[in-house]
């Protein structure tokens, strides 16, 4: 980058939130990114039990009825997202980096990439090695998938994010095909970190503001711009 | 009508996946309104209309993936929507064609001409047209370019006086003071700059798209110290279009790549001028285009491409990789670029059916409605410089092929002839560029001497 000078960047770590809710504030943000109202944003949250499709999803990879879903206490959502069908849940941590490419890189590979190496050095200071797979978009460790990925793109200003599997029931993955891969997914306990979402998600903060040279912040009113 | 076309999202790509149609054919967009969504790699990404008016035309459906920069519909600006409907059939008078809205009269047909090839993509306008104005702190509304230039330049804008509406800063102004004070540090007396805006222009300048990206080394930005050895007003910055950066990128790696070398032969191509004009008022009448000297020259490479596979061949690491098809690429110049699109099998065509994919390959290279398919899988190319006139040019070869062949112009000489005399005779060069790693001198002259032998003893029919 031409300017060293780092854009700021606040985050919010909203907690537990309904992923209607927070797509909600997604909206509300992205909007107001667009009009150069706020700087570029980072939320991080925890849904209860969900079920999302992207875009391009193929019912087929939802192997459970909206009914069984239901009665398992899944939530389900078509959603305008790029990728397959996803699950998040507790024990997750989602990050939806609300951001103006156009500051950054207009490239969303070169976006999508950028996240992926948040993740990896995130997990990396917990000691799990992970990486990438050719053709397989998110984070893998052996061959399982530990983070999903999946980006909407509207005048360069992104929406949704990544799902990292911390500590998360993976019992749920059960109910789709993720992403459409028949691959298995892994969460960092499995993998036997025992750290604590706290540190995970200052840790992935931290990364977060290294890969996009961001300077963040957590803006003094929370409930502000929502 | 303004093309819609499949925007370049980054760098490395080269085709998006249409998902979805936000209007419909005859629906009214205004201009920035999402259009149509597309999808590469977990990203979805809302496509802005170029122009407000009535979406006339779509030509690409829903979950297809095509080359960045192909057609996939077309905005009538002067369309006022479904609801008129008569106006929209006026204006649009072929409805459902297709793409191929163009050749249609039999215009002497387009020469491809090129002075080098290779594949690229058609440049993409940026996905969405600049903003007209965003608010910045305390500097009032700025144009994405003149923010671009401050971040560019590490300007401090509050320093800038503006002279817009509202003293409002302008591409203008950012010029203005980066003259200025390139001046200064020259311990110069500054030339007067250019006066502002009137304030009553409009307010931002035409700004080109802003397409910039971030300079790929993190060494220091040099435009600032460049720019502040030119006097004032003396030099203009502009953007290249990513097709520029595209071709510079490909010559540049091809002669990295490749080790370059030229042979020459002289052709005497007055047996195919008498046939060419023997035969031409009737080719033109049975085909409604006309016949030129390329097609005879590209079934010459084909039987030498037979005689000599390994000029059909590519290398990969230490292999030599022989493709079974002969796909010749034909160099075609566009406007601000060129593009090389593949005549499939070329041995299977006639020079009539070679004449046939020549014409329609170039016409639709030009208006911008090839298919991915049909600039790809290219295993030899030839570009036909003579028709701008050049004699002989040294083409740089389209990569990962081994050689490309030149065609100068065919031109009407004095030469000597059997018996010492001298005689009128019609003769071109052709130039063959070849890859010194694979093929070897020897090679590459009886390669060329099979061409110049299958063109000076034609015998084919050509009708």
């Amino acid at each position: 980058m031409s300017n060293a000078v780092p854009r700021p960047c606040e985050v919010r770590d909203l907690g537990r939130i309904g992923y209607g809710e927070a797509l909600a504030i997604q909206k509300d943000l992205e909007a107001k990114r667009k009009a150069g109202e706020i700087p570029d944003q980072l939320l991080i949250v925890e849904h209860s039990h969900v079920i999302t499709m992207g875009r391009n999803g193929h019912m087929e990879n939802l192997l459970a009825g909206e009914d069984v879903l239901r009665r398992a206490g899944i939530s389900f959502y078509s959603t305008d997202r790029g990728g397959d069908v996803t699950y998040h849940g507790p024990g997750q941590i989602v990050g939806y980096p609300i951001l103006d490419l156009r500051e950054w890189k207009r490239d969303v590979v070169a976006y999508v990439r950028a996240v992926e190496q948040v993740i990896v050095d995130t997990l990396a200071e917990f000691k799990i090695e992970a990486g990438r797979v050719a053709g397989c978009t998110g984070v893998w460790v052996d061959g399982k998938k530990v983070a999903a990925i999946g980006v909407h793109l509207s005048r360069w200003v992104t929406t949704h994010g990544f799902a990292l599997n911390q500590d998360t029931d993976l019992s749920y993955f059960q109910y789709i095909v993720p992403c459409g891969l028949a691959k298995p997914v892994t969460s960092m306990r499995e993998l036997g970190s025992k750290a604590g979402r706290g540190e995970v998600t200052a840790a992935l903060t931290r990364h977060f503001a290294e890969q996009f040279q961001l300077a963040v912040h957590q803006p003094v009113e929370l409930t502000e711009t929502i | 009508m303004i093309d819609v076309v499949m925007p370049q999202m980054g760098e490395s790509i080269v085709e998006g996946t249409l998902t979805k149609w936000l209007k419909k054919k005859g629906d009214r967009v205004e201009r920035d309104e999402p259009l149509f969504e597309i999808s590469t790699d977990k990203v979805d990404t809302e496509i802005p209309a170029p122009a407000a008016g009535v979406l006339s035309d779509v030509f690409v459906d829903e979950g297809k993936t095509v080359a960045i920069s192909t057609v996939v519909g077309k905005i009538d600006e002067n369309g006022t929507g479904a609801i008129a409907g008569a106006p929209v059939a006026e204006s649009a008078p072929v409805p459902d064609v297709g793409p191929s809205v163009t050749a249609k009269t039999p215009e002497p047909p387009p020469e491809p001409v090129a002075s080098s090839a290779g594949p690229y993509p058609i440049p993409a306008p940026e996905p969405e047209p600049a903003h007209a104005a965003e608010p910045e702190g305390d500097l009032g509304p700025l144009s994405p370019l003149v923010r671009k230039m401050a971040r560019e330049y590490s300007i401090d804008l509050h320093q800038v006086k503006g002279s817009g509406a509202g003293g409002r800063i302008t591409k203008q102004d950012v010029e203005a003071y980066m003259s200025a004070q390139g001046a200064k540090t020259m311990a110069q007396s500054a030339q007067p700059v250019a006066p502002p805006q009137p304030a009553a222009a409009p307010p931002a300048p035409p700004a080109p798209p802003p397409v910039y990206q971030a300079p790929p080394a993190p060494a220091a930005p040099a435009p600032a110290a460049a720019r502040a050895e030119a006097p004032a007003g003396r030099t203009r910055i502009e953007p290249m279009p990513i097709m520029r950066q595209r071709i510079a990128e490909h010559m540049v790696f091809s002669k990295h790549t490749s080790a370059h070398v030229t042979t020459v032969h002289r052709v005497d191509m007055t047996k195919v001028a008498k046939i060419r004009e023997r035969n031409k008022a009737e080719f033109q009448q049975r085909n409604g285009f006309s016949l030129t000297f390329l097609p005879f020259v590209v079934r010459a490479a084909v039987e030498a491409l037979r005689q000599y596979p390994i000029l059909n061949a590519s290398i990969d690491g230490t292999n030599i990789v022989y493709h079974n098809d002969l796909n010749i690429g034909i160099a075609v110049a566009l406007e601000n670029g060129l593009i090389v699109p593949v005549i499939a099998n070329a041995d299977e065509k006639t020079v009539t059916g070679l004449q046939r994919s020549i014409v329609d390959l170039s016409t639709r290279a030009r208006s911008r409605q090839l298919k991915p398919q049909e600039v790809q899988g290219g295993t030899f190319s030839i570009t036909n410089f003579g028709s701008f006139g050049s004699v002989f040019a040294t083409p740089v070869i389209n990569q990962p092929q081994v050689a490309i062949l030149g065609v100068g112009v065919v031109e009407k000489v004095a030469a000597v002839v059997e018996g010492d005399a001298i005689a009128i005779r019609s003769k071109c060069y052709l130039a063959l560029t070849f890859d010194h790693r694979l093929i070897d001198g020897a090679l590459a002259d009886q390669f060329t001497a099979k061409a110049k032998h299958v063109l000076e003893n034609w015998s084919e029919s050509v009708l």
